[in-house]
């Protein structure tokens, strides 16, 4: 055990702290759940993939820097401590990107992944149903093989970002007589096809974040299909571990997140101490955020010595899900009355984005599996108990 | 950067649970509850025998000079069984803080606590009772002022039950002719060593609390069948267990930090070792919580061993160091002005 950066390591943290102090916007991008903020942040994943800071852990002939997964905990704590913009692509370069590194082929890899890395591709999911939720395998959208095409019929739901993204990636019935997670197929659809019906959802914020997709007769390349026909519950399985993992969540944005209820706590210390739960909270706060860090320091030593990820990946959802909670939750407790007010309300100083990450927190246990259905992977695969 | 623990540290633990698995049973402890002093000499001399009591003693006086982070994976073997021989107390605090002293104390008794012949207890001023007190040949008593190394003549003691039959507390008074060995400066940094080893020590075992804790509920969840199916096939009984598995899972990497700390005499150390006590223990009373749950009635009883588990947990929560203690050290750090706190300064 060494708990310590190597010079490399400390010098790979000094290239992308002065890149980001050059050109991280000096004004917050608006938020990419409207139009021209969606462009924004398209403009600026551009830049990033000009830097080759876009996907530091993709191989290099595809504009990454095959950082190791230490490497990429450093960059993502540049990256947040720099309060550099959220990343518009996320479902592409998090979680479709390293789908496709494992199962596309040579062809897919070279036509998805450069327009992916520049911005030109942004994705969008195509898991759920109306009544394909928590329970996954009861998808019934259809792909109907005919020649070299499919046709698919159906609909998808909470599509995130998919109101102004280029292309979906979902899991469609390819099988009509196969049931539950045989017979599914990981097709990838280009969002302007004829028959395609994008109808956006307005979230929690009033902002069309998700979107409903209606598919009628949709016609898709075969060549879009990625993996296997009726493997597409595996494939999606593997992006899944992604979602969940530490790709997508890693530890810098809660540190961070704590770091600022601290500075909110002392600001606010003298009202918030007359309830002496909040700053109990703070200090929990705090301390499972670093647990969190730490914690996933250990798991990406672990697996760069050839170690595997399993089941205990479900408690890392659980476990950050219900921290942003926790945190955002105290902090409203310590806004107090002002809590309630929208950032442009006029008398609203101080107040931050502290509503905005409390309401989008609301969606940490739901998405990606729900919290409930965690606890049941962990409590059968990890536990053994009984089904 | 490597969070690993080495191949023979790993091998190391593994050796050492298959001992104390087959070793220290349920009702072995149970037998040692029974005896006026608590003590199992048979055990302890096979503790020592493996090298256990001398682990931590420099190889000149004898031991196999490894340090707090060798001996924390053991520590959290020592919690699985709820080992009742204070080989937690000997190995990563004792001795550690006797090493630190120096002198003559360290080269006229390191060698006889190797040997297992010594039986040494530790206590401080913030705890107050001294666990094994009137069983061992040798008392280190840390203030913030003063440090004591004493023999058994030199103090008396007052037994104190504990709801753990396995702890045996006593309320030591010194003796007119006890005089400290160190003071000032020195018996300050010899404090906070017996402290953050205590509360270390005390963290590891309560994540093999835990985990025993959780095998024991879902062994017990999968044989007991109410409504036709084994209670464990509920979701609300799995439910319980998760949480549990969640809060230990993220306790334990705090815990490997701060041994790390200690071992290497790191700044910051001692904020380590009170989030690390405080997350560790936390996981361990919400596993005693939710695993007297699972078991039903069952888990009220004195003959279902769950409660050998659940007790030491119980008890390890306000050892060296309480929640206020510890919250009070972490406040301190986080609170302060300039405090390097965010993404990027856990290792700084």
């Amino acid at each position: 055990m060494k708990l310590n950066f190597t010079e490399q390591q400390n010098a790979f943290r000094e290239e992308i702290r002065t890149w980001l102090a050059e050109n991280v916007p000096a004004e917050p991008l608006k938020t990419f759940d409207t139009e021209e903020g969606f462009q924004q942040h398209r403009e600026w994943e551009a830049t990033l993939n000009k830097g080759r800071w876009g996907m530091v852990t993709w191989p290099e002939d595809l504009g990454g820097r095959a950082c190791d997964l230490i490497e990429w905990l450093i960059f993502e704590e540049e990256y947040y401590r720099a309060g550099a913009p959220l990343r518009v692509n996320q479902n592409g370069i998090f979680l479709l990107g390293p789908t496709l590194m494992e199962y596309g082929t040579q062809e897919q890899k070279e036509r998805f992944l450069p327009r992916m890395a520049t911005g030109e591709d942004v994705w969008a999911q195509g898991w759920s149903e109306p009544n394909a939720g928590s329970d996954m395998a009861a998808i019934r959208s259809t792909a109907k093989r005919e020649g070299d095409k499919y046709i698919i019929n159906g609909q998808k739901t909470w599509s995130t970002r998919a109101v102004w993204a280029d292309w979906l990636f979902g899991m469609f019935r390819t099988d009509p007589e196969s049931e539950r997670h045989r017979g599914l197929t990981f097709i990838l659809v280009p969002l302007d096809t004829p028959g395609i019906t994008v109808r956006p959802i307005p979230q929690l914020d009033g902002l069309p974040g998700f979107a409903e997709i209606f598919f009628d007769n949709v016609e898709v390349d075969v060549s879009n299909r990625l993996g296997d026909e009726g493997a597409g519950w595996s494939v999606a399985m593997a992006t899944a571990g992604f979602e969940r993992g530490l790709m997508l969540r890693s530890p810098a944005r809660f540190q961070e997140t704590a770091r600022r209820l601290v500075e909110l706590y002392r600001a606010n210390q003298a009202s918030a101490d007359r309830d002496p739960g909040v700053r109990d909270a703070v200090i929990r706060a705090w301390m499972d955020a670093e647990s969190y860090c730490l914690s996933t320091y250990q798991t990406a030593c672990r697996l760069s010595q050839g170690g595997k990820i399993g089941a205990e990946s479900s408690t890392n959802k659980i476990f950050w899900s219900e921290l942003d909670q926790n945190m955002h939750g105290t902090a409203m407790s310590l806004l107090g009355a002002r809590a309630e007010l929208l950032p442009h309300a006029p008398d609203a100083q101080g107040v931050g984005t502290w509503l905005d990450g409390w309401m989008f927190a609301q969606s940490g246990p739901i998405y990606a599996g729900t919290n409930e259905i965690q606890r049941n992977i962990i409590a059968e695969r990890m536990l053994g108990m009984p089904r | 950067m490597d969070f690993t623990f080495s191949e023979d540290q790993l091998l190391f633990r593994d050796s050492v649970r298959d001992f104390l698995v087959n070793e220290v049973t349920p009702e072995r402890v149970r037998a040692s509850w029974e005896k006026d002093d608590g003590r199992d000499a048979e055990l302890w001399q096979q503790l020592a025998e493996l090298g256990l009591c001398g682990m931590t003693v420099p190889e000149d006086f004898g031991g196999l000079g490894m340090n707090e982070l060798d001996f924390v994976l053991l520590a959290q073997e020592c919690g699985y069984v709820a080992l009742p021989e204070p080989l937690v107390n000997t190995a990563l605090v004792a001795v550690p803080v006797l090493s630190r002293l120096g002198g003559e104390a360290a080269s006229e008794y390191l060698p006889r606590i190797a040997s297992g012949e010594l039986r040494v207890a530790v206590g401080c001023s913030e705890n107050g009772l001294v666990e094994d007190a009137a069983q061992a040949g040798l008392l280190l008593w840390a203030e913030p002022e003063a440090f004591y190394v004493l023999t058994a003549e030199q103090f008396s003691t007052r037994y104190n039950p504990s709801v753990d039959p396995s702890r045996r507390l006593y309320a030591v008074e010194l003796g007119s002719d006890a005089k400290p060995v160190a003071t000032g400066d020195q018996a300050q940094a010899l404090y906070q060593a017996v402290l953050d080893r205590g509360a270390l020590g005390a963290a590891a075992q309560a994540l093999g609390l835990a985990q025993r804790m959780i095998d024991i509920s879902v062994q017990y969840s999968s044989e007991r069948q109410q409504f036709g199916k084994p209670i464990g096939s509920f979701q609300a009984v799995k439910h319980h267990m998760a949480n549990v598995a969640v809060r230990l899972e993220y306790a334990k990497a705090p815990v490997h930090r701060a041994a790390y700390a200690l071992a290497e005499d790191a700044a910051g150390a001692s904020e380590a070792v009170s989030h690390a006590k405080l997350v560790a223990c936390e996981a361990a009373n919400l596993a005693a919580k939710n695993s007297i749950q699972v078991h039903g009635a069952m888990g009220y009883t004195w003959e279902v061993d769950l409660h050998i588990f659940m007790k030491k947990a119980w008890a390890l929560a306000g050892s060296f160091g309480d929640t206020g203690f510890h919250k009070q050290r972490i406040a301190e750090h986080i609170f302060a002005d300039g405090a390097a706190l965010g993404a990027g300064t856990t290792f700084a």
